[in-house]
């Protein structure tokens, strides 16, 4: 073992130009699998962000009783459907809405020649889960929301409006993620392959070494040893120069992507997920290092 | 000890380079096969350490089928016969002496057994002041006889030296056959190809001559006739 790590040391330095060469490969295909990390990230952060924008506010008349309004909240709470309901009343939506208008004296005016609040008091639900806003919407429109009088208070429920909005761009942003997916895979298997073929160059200018090595009886294991000790070390010192290189890429990237209005900094999630991406980036290299060498080794282990 | 059973080889252009050959060599025997180039001796030797098949019959060490063997057998196999070539085959980037370690590395044996053994054996070849010299910086007498030292570094049972002499002077080449003998006297079965007369003629050993694939004459103390 001892004889593997040295002899795959000393390979590494002694074919320090073609050792470079599969580097600088392996980086390519390492910045890739990057990309596939952040794009993913980036994606499925402005996925969820869509998705926590989809709510139903139920807007009740403005004589709806106070106590109808809580316990209608009360039996939404009861729901294993809903995630959690906040209660606006009356008096809250009038603050809000001044708070909201402060500089806005003409309206101001014309609420105060009113006289009396216009605003009804709403309920905004949350669901667990997108899918299960139907049916609260459901539940909303059937009888159960009735007041207790048989009259409805319920002046409007806004569900319907901004969900196909939201369905379609959650579409679109499903289908850039699987295209932009096969796009990455496939730049990584390319670059996989080359990584593969430029390991394999290394390895024939030390083909007669290894034809010798058969006759004089090493084992294929010896062999092998140190090749894939020295393909673990092109992948380690690509997947250092890789996480290396994207700490500018991602200071540049930053503000386009937090322009783009996902909420993601990529400087922010690279810092925070620097362990995860560490060993996904470093694992992926040490990985494609040894797995080409050995596949490579095994083409002229056959004497 | 080893054994060509009715062994013939062809290749996949038709070309037939053994015929029907049968051989048995005993232990510590010195064997030298002859021949002119062409006539299968190599392909012999390349069949004794399965580094070919035969298209017909089977070639026995100790009574096992070499070519039945599994690939961690043919390494064990190749461990107890060394192999000597005529154009040395040595690693151009390694010294001397590591070299012939390099082949004890390979067997698996430990770095005290190699400081200890390495020394020794480039004694045995007359080597001792050069063992950190690299391959560009010996003759090609010297070179012959880095490659011999590692072949049986491992104590082989067997030593196979492929034309051993074809690149080497007269000089070289009596120094190279007497550290050959000096072997096989001291137990190792020695298989030798050459197309040197001189060489043969001096053995005084068994001697087996071939021709188109096929054994023309097997003599107890052979000359060279062909």
């Amino acid at each position: 073992m001892k004889r593997m790590m040295r002899s795959g040391f000393v390979g590494f330095w002694r074919n320090s130009f073609v050792s470079l060469a599969s580097v600088v490969i392996m980086v390519v295909t390492l910045v890739l699998i990057a990309v596939l990390i952040f794009g993913s990230a980036i994606l499925s952060a402005s996925l969820e962000k869509l998705r926590g924008k989809v709510d139903v506010t139920v807007y009740f008349n403005t004589d709806a009783p106070e106590s109808e309004v809580l316990s209608l909240k009360k039996s939404l709470e009861a729901m294993s459907e809903v995630g959690s309901v906040s209660y606006t009343s009356r008096e809250k939506a009038l603050e809000d809405f001044k708070v909201r208008h402060q500089g806005d004296e003409l309206t101001l005016q014309a609420l105060d020649e009113l006289g009396e609040n216009p605003l009804g008091a709403s309920l905004n639900v949350l669901a667990r889960a997108t899918s299960e806003y139907e049916g609260i919407a459901k539940f909303l429109s059937g009888q159960d929301a009735l007041g207790g009088a048989g009259h409805t208070i319920i002046d409007k429920v806004n569900y319907a409006e901004n969900k196909t909005a939201i369905d379609k761009l959650s579409k679109v942003i499903d289908s850039a993620r699987a295209v932009g997916i096969a796009i990455v895979l496939l730049f990584a298997f390319i670059s996989v392959l080359i990584t593969f073929n430029t390991i394999q160059i290394v390895i024939y200018t030390a083909r007669d070494e290894i034809s010798l090595m058969r006759l004089v009886g090493a084992s294929p294991m010896y062999i092998r040893g140190p090749f894939v000790v020295a393909g673990m070390m092109y992948g380690a010192a690509a997947g250092l120069l890789t996480l290396l290189l994207l700490v500018p890429f991602v200071w540049w990237l930053s503000p386009m992507t937090d322009a783009f209005g996902t909420g993601v900094r990529l400087v922010d999630y690279y810092r925070s997920n620097f362990l995860e991406v560490f060993f996904i980036i470093l694992g992926s290299g040490v990985f494609l290092g040894a797995s080409s060498a050995f596949l490579a080794v095994k083409k002229f282990l056959k004497v | 000890m080893i054994r060509f059973d009715k062994v013939s080889k062809s290749y996949e252009d038709g070309v037939r380079v053994l015929d029907d050959v049968s051989i048995g060599i005993e232990p510590k025997e010195f064997v030298s096969i002859v021949g002119q180039s062409g006539a299968g001796k190599t392909t012999l030797l390349k069949l004794l350490i399965a580094e070919e098949h035969p298209s017909e019959g089977q070639v026995l060490f100790e009574e096992v089928s070499v070519h039945k063997l599994k690939k961690s057998e043919i390494t064990n196999l190749r461990r107890r016969i060394g192999v000597v070539f005529q154009d040395f085959r040595l690693l151009p980037d390694k010294t001397a002496y590591e070299n012939v370690a390099f082949a004890m590395e390979a067997a698996g044996r430990t770095d005290e057994e190699i400081a200890a053994d390495v020394p020794h054996v480039l004694q045995l070849v007359d080597l001792e002041d050069k063992m950190t010299h690299f391959p560009s910086q010996l003759s090609g007498g010297e070179k012959q006889r880095v490659a011999i030292a590692r072949a049986i570094i491992n104590q082989p049972d067997v030593l196979v030296a492929d034309e051993p002499t074809g690149n080497l002077d007269p000089m070289n080449t009596q120094d190279v056959v007497q550290i050959l003998k000096k072997i096989n006297d001291l137990g190792t079965t020695v298989i030798l190809t050459t197309h040197n007369k001189g060489v043969i003629d001096n053995l005084e050993r068994r001697v087996i001559t071939m021709e188109k694939g096929k054994v023309l004459r097997d003599d107890a103390k052979g000359r060279y006739k062909l």
